[in-house]
Parts: structure tokens; C-alpha cells; sequence
């Protein structure tokens, strides 16, 4: 079956320019290099990794939202990285973003119909009973009184505020939603009612996700495939079990080991400690590039990139890019690099 | 506001613990009205253990901890109720009084270290010139003293890394030379605000191993502040659990984690999903949305948010102001008995 979303071996370089007068380029940042991931009809993807892994970049290129240095954006098989204005026209309503910061992706100066209303008015849609009677439904949907119609945005909450954003993402009957860590700038107890929120719409309207967040637990509730990035590649995906309960990689068993858990534990947890912070993708490592973090690392990491494949024992779709992976539990003997710690 | 008392046992402090909050109040004036961002709270600190205080944004907690601090400006921020700390009243302390003991005797470690760090100087300067204005040291004991701090926070090359300056240093690696900037005297009681939230995952696991590594070894107290459970779960001994103002629920980590008894915490547990949960169920998120400390409610401050305050007998909840209550260990404040506590607990439980 053909994946609704596909991208093939993703490239976003963004040009990095010093000098005094005469800007020269100097470098790149590598944000997204070489990444394939598939999404289905309907399926729910998550994107995990720390900032500036490019995990937001990949999903502006997937929205076309940014032009790809390299690879394809397939949507239904047809290549979107290239395509012309009016090529994209058909397929833009069908993608739409969610995006982080409530506040900023808001126009202060429109009303919450004015907002929502604004993307059927450029793609030239006239619901029966006028844009006024659906924004009332959709705001009706997201779970905001549709009496609210002609307010503010500085008159919500920041939980309300999400709403709207999602309700403006649904306007267009979008068959892929992008939503970029759309529940980080919550407090918690607001976090839980817009992912609900999120899930049931995702049930009842059979919309596929490509859900980007820092947030493991969250993503492992949401997401029935998983992929893990680090500095602009992806190290592990499969399916979320695979994931969460027999990783392979150790970038995703480190992962998991430092995810503070609201538990009170009378066994402790395997503990990882990585020493130091992600390289600059301004100049990544050569080969793989966790290793100069990892305990694993040798000689054979610094020379080549260790290919994305299906390690022997691991189910069909998981797949891992290490050359030395870690066995298939999330239990095993600390690792502490941190020379402070040690 | 209190004058400034210099008698050894102070009327509201009370056993050895050497840092004691009393019916705390904090309120600004605003074009609006008056905000009451911290209303009647009492907390105490024992000496080499950590306090984690939990809350969502609004709730008071970093407000709390200003006031410790002395930090709130007087023309606009009303402070009331006593703060003890090491035989002192800190409310209305004088300001010699309060400079003696910041970066001294109580340290802070800010939240952003990007902005709480100046960009004009060195690390190694702006950590010594703690060390010298306390201490009295020269410059170049002073810059000892800092690379001996960084090593212990585990910057690697410190003797070269001493000069500088914070743009050159990663997330972690600044929020390390913030953590060696607070400890630089010793402090007896660090004030950690949100410490890791600006942290990857990762980062924020080596950063938390630290503070408890270095309390370990010097002996210090620590407040931690944050909004996440699982971060206090990790490192905290204790827990006051805050909301609109007010603290509503303290006791040891294993007894507000493991056998909450206020809807909020309640709440709060259940609204995270967890690596363990089951994926299938959804969240239980608290209903509606934080008050606005302008006008809050009467009575119990949740319980427009409580599912419930119908349990309890008539108006009760809307109209009386519950207090923490025992006083000393696990306490709540929630007129539920301790019994349909329990109950309710248990099965919030189930299923997840």
C-alpha cells in the first residue's frame, strides 16, 4: 500500500555566513541529513529527539513549509519538494501544521474567526451555511464555545489558545496533521486535555500525525510508530513497543534512562549518563554521530556511518542504525560517563 | 511589614529546622487590583535535604522564593508573615542584612542561564567576584577558587575554560557554571528555580545527578522548584505541592507520590502519561483552568476545578478556606476524609 507521506533521504542544509562587508559562506548546519521515514493513512508518527536534532526542520519540509537541499516529499507518491505553486495548491489543504507557542502563531489582530475562517477564504472554500457556521462547529470540535467567535486571541488561556490553532488546522479536512511539539508550552494539567483532545480527533476523523516532541512519555502515548533523531538523522524507528520496550540503539536507551519518572521506585532504574551536550551540526561527527558520546564507540564508528537496517531478533519495520547495538531490554548495567558523576 | 527581630527563638519558629516559612502572604498592586500570588503558606526546610515545591505557572512558587531571597521591589510587592532562616527574620531584614547572606549563605540557581549569566564578562570573573565580595579574597584566590568550582562541576579544562565567556559554553555546560556560581561560598541553602526546565533530557539527567552529588558531599540544602513530578521524584526528599497560592499538600516524596490525598496532586499524576502506562486509556486531566489570583475563589481555591467537592457536604469547599492539615508530616488541604481519600486513590489507580 502506498504511504500517504514518504520521504526519501531528506536533506535541509541552511548556509552559515561570516565575514565582515562580503557575507561568504562558510559552512552549513546539517539540520536534516539523509532521512527516510514513512507515514500512513491515518497512522500517528512520533518524532523524539533533544533540540537541534532537527526533528522541527523535518517537519516544515514534510508541510513544504522549506525547500529540500537534497531528497523527495512524496504525498500519495507525487514528489512535493519541487513542486510549482500550482501544483501544490490541491495538496496544501490536505497538510496542516499545529504549531508549538500558542501566543506567537496567533494574529493578535484577527478574531478567532477571522483565524480560522482565513485558511477556507484563501483555498477558495465555501462550506454549505457559510465560513461562519463551520468556524462555530469547529470551535464546537476543539471544545470552545462558539459564542466565542468574535474574540481575541489575547482573551484565551494558553490552553484555549492551542485550541484555536488546532481548530484552524482542521478547517480544510486535512488528511495529514504536522504538529509541532504542540503541547510543551501547556502546564500539565492542560497538557492531558489537548492531547486527549488530539487523540480523539485523530480516532473520529481518521487524520494521520506526524507528532514532534522532546517528550517521551508523551510521544509514547500518542504514537503507534516511533522514530528517533539525533543531530539530523534518524537512529532508531519501529513500531512503539519496539521502541519503548526493546531498543537497540543506545542514543534511545539513553533516552530513556534519563526520562525523570513521577514514580516512587524501590528498584532503581538502569541509569545512562552521556557526558556533554550534542555536537554543533555545523561540523557533525564523521560516521556515526552519537559516538563521541557513546560507550560503545570504536574505531569503526569514526570511519562510516552506520546504515538504518533491521537487526536480527527485531521485529519487521524496526530499525536501527548502530554498528554495536545494545541488547533488546531497557534494563542493564549503568552507564556513567559524566566526569562529574563519576 | 515586620520589624527586623534579632531574638533567638522568634515566636513562629519552631524546632531545628533552619529554614521555616510562616503564613507566608505576597501581594502586588496592579492596574487591576490586587494580585495575592502567595496566600497563608508555611513550609520548613531541614538542614541537607531537598525541598521540591510543585506547581503549575501562577501558582507562587518562584514568587515564594523571591521573597526568601528578598528580591521582591518593596514599592510594589507587599510581603507579610515571617521567614526564619538560620536564627533571622528575613522579612524586613535590612539591606546589609540580606546582602551578607545572598550568594552567602543562600544561593540561587536561575532557570535560564543564558540570561542570568553576563555576556560582557568571564565565567571565571563572574563566578570569583562572589567569592571576593563575600570572602574578602584577592583576585587571584578568587580565580582559583572558580577553577576549583568548575572542576567540580565537571567542566572539563577548567584552567583554560576559567576565561571564558558564557556564549561559548553549551545549555548544560552553562547551567554547570551557574550551579559552580551559587555553590562558589558554600552556601547552607541553594534556591534552585526551575533549574532544568530550559535542558534536553539527557542533559537535565546529569545536571539533576549533580545537585544531588554535590549535596551529598557539602551538606547543603536545596529548594527546587518545578512543575514537573518527575523531577522531584528523582531528587527531592520532601514535596509541598502549591496551587493559586496556597499549598495544598506537603509530606515526604514516597507519601504525596505513592498515596497522594489532594484532588489536585491527583490530578497532576494523572494528567502525565508515564513510560509504564497503559497507551490505550486516555488521560485524566484536571478539569478547566488555574484561577486568576485577582479575584480567586472563596473557599477551597480548586474546588471550581474539584470533581469531588460533592462528597463533602454542602458549601463547605466554596465557602471555608480548608488549612493543611495534620501539621507536621503527610498533611492536605481537603475537607475529604482520610478514608474516602484512600478510596478515591485506589481507584483513580486502577486501570493504569
Amino acid at each position: 500500500m502506498q504511504p500517504l507521506l514518504e520521504l526519501k533521504g531528506l536533506t535541509k542544509y541552511f548556509p552559515v555566513t561570516g565575514g565582515f562587508i562580503f557575507k561568504r559562506q562558510v559552512g552549513n548546519v546539517h539540520a536534516v541529513d539523509g532521512v527516510d521515514l514513512k507515514v500512513g493513512e491515518g497512522e500517528t508518527v512520533g518524532l523524539v529527539g533533544e533540540s537541534g536534532c532537527g526533528k522541527s526542520t523535518l517537519g516544515r519540509l514534510a508541510a513544504r513549509l522549506y525547500e529540500p537541499t537534497f531528497g523527495k516529499v512524496l504525498y500519495r507518491g507525487q514528489d512535493i519538494s519541487t513542486a510549482s505553486r500550482r501544483e501544490l495548491k490541491p495538496i496544501r489543504p490536505e497538510i496542516q501544521m499545529i504549531f508549538q507557542d500558542p501566543y506567537s502563531s496567533l494574529n493578535p489582530r484577527q478574531t478567532v474567526g477571522a483565524i480560522i475562517s482565513g485558511p477556507m477564504e484563501i483555498n477558495g472554500i465555501n462550506p454549505p451555511g457559510g465560513h461562519e457556521k463551520r468556524v462555530r462547529e469547529l470551535l464546537e470540535t476543539v471544545g470552545l464555545n462558539p459564542e466565542h467567535y468574535n474574540r481575541f486571541p489575547h482573551e484565551f488561556s494558553g490552553g484555549q489558545r492551542q485550541r484555536i490553532g488546532i481548530a484552524r488546522a482542521l478547517a480544510l479536512n486535512p488528511k495529514l496533521i504536522i504538529a509541532d511539539e504542540p503541547v510543551s508550552a501547556l502546564d500539565v494539567s492542560i497538557q492531558a486535555q489537548v492531547i486527549n483532545l488530539l487523540q480523539e480527533l485523530q480516532r473520529d476523523l481518521g487524520i494521520a500525525f506526524l507528532f514532534i516532541a522532546h517528550d517521551l512519555a508523551v510521544v509514547r502515548h500518542f504514537s503507534q510508530r516511533v522514530a528517533v533523531m539525533y543531530l539530523g538523522k534518524v537512529v532508531e524507528v519501529g513500531d512503539r513497543e519496539s521502541i519503548y520496550l526493546r531498543p537497540r540503539h543506545p542514543y534511545t536507551h539513553a533516552l530513556l534512562s534519563a526520562v525523570p519518572e513521577a514514580t516512587v521506585e524501590d528498584e532503581p532504574r538502569q541509569r545512562i549518563r552521556l557526558a556533554g551536550d550534542v555536537p554543533s551540526p555545523i561540523n557533525p561527527p564523521t560516521g556515526c554521530r552519537f559516538r563521541t558520546r557513546c560507550w560503545k564507540a570504536q574505531e569503526r564508528c569514526a570511519e562510516e556511518a552506520p546504515p538504518l537496517i533491521q537487526l536480527a531478533g527485531n521485529r519487521e519495520g524496526h530499525l536501527t542504525a548502530c554498528h554495536f547495538p545494545e541488547a533488546p531490554t531497557t534494563s542493564g548495567e549503568d552507564v556513567v560517563l559524566d566526569p562529574a558523576l563519576a | 511589614m515586620t520589624a527586623v527581630t534579632f531574638t533567638e527563638t522568634g515566636p513562629g519558629r519552631r524546632g531545628d529546622s533552619f529554614l521555616s516559612v510562616q503564613d507566608l502572604h505576597v501581594s502586588f498592586s496592579t492596574e487591576d487590583g490586587v494580585v495575592k500570588a502567595v496566600d497563608g503558606l508555611s513550609f520548613e526546610v531541614e538542614k541537607g535535604t531537598t525541598l521540591g515545591i510543585v506547581g503549575e505557572s501562577g501558582s507562587g512558587k518562584s514568587v515564594t522564593n523571591l521573597a526568601i531571597l528578598g528580591l521582591h521591589n518593596s514599592e510594589h510587592a507587599e510581603i507579610g508573615g515571617e521567614i526564619w532562616f538560620e536564627d533571622q527574620e528575613l522579612v524586613g531584614a535590612s539591606r546589609g542584612t540580606l546582602e551578607r547572606l545572598r550568594g552567602n549563605r543562600i544561593a540561587m540557581i536561575f532557570q535560564d542561564p543564558l540570561t542570568a549569566l553576563s555576556p560582557f564578562h568571564t565565567i571565571g570573573r563572574q563566578i570569583g567576584e562572589v567569592y571576593r565580595k563575600h570572602k574578602g579574597t584577592s583576585k587571584r584566590e578568587a580565580r582559583d577558587r572558580a577553577i576549583e568550582m568548575l572542576e567540580r562541576v565537571g567542566i572539563p579544562n577548567a584552567k583554560v575554560r576559567v576565561d571564558d565567556y558564557p556564549h561559548h559554553f553549551s545549555g548544560g555546560m552553562r547551567q554547570r557554571v551557574m550551579i559552580a556560581m551559587a555553590l562558589v561560598c558554600d552556601p547552607a541553602l541553594v534556591i534552585a528555580d526551575e533549574p532544568t526546565t530550559a535542558l534536553d533530557v539527557t542533559v537535565q539527567a546529569q545536571i539533576l545527578d549533580l545537585l544531588k552529588d554535590l549535596q551529598d558531599q557539602m551538606g547543603t540544602s536545596i529548594i527546587l522548584i518545578t512543575h514537573d513530578l518527575g523531577v522531584v521524584a528523582q531528587t527531592a526528599h520532601n514535596v509541598l505541592v502549591m496551587y493559586a497560592g496556597r499549598a495544598v499538600e506537603r509530606g515526604t516524596v514516597r507519601e504525596v507520590l505513592g498515596t497522594p490525598r489532594h484532588p489536585y496532586t491527583w490530578g497532576l499524576l494523572s494528567s502525565v502519561p508515564r513510560l509504564g502506562s497503559s497507551v490505550d486509556v486516555p488521560l485524566k486531566p484536571v478539569r478547566g483552568t488555574p484561577p486568576s489570583l485577582l479575584n480567586p475563589p472563596p473557599g477551597c481555591r480548586f474546588h471550581p476545578r474539584c470533581d469531588y467537592r460533592n462528597l463533602v457536604g454542602p458549601d463547605l469547599c466554596s465557602t471555608e478556606q480548608p488549612e493543611l492539615s495534620p501539621e507536621r508530616g503527610h498533611g492536605d488541604a481537603c475537607y475529604l476524609t482520610l478514608q474516602q481519600k484512600q478510596e478515591i486513590h485506589t481507584q483513580l489507580m486502577e486501570g493504569r
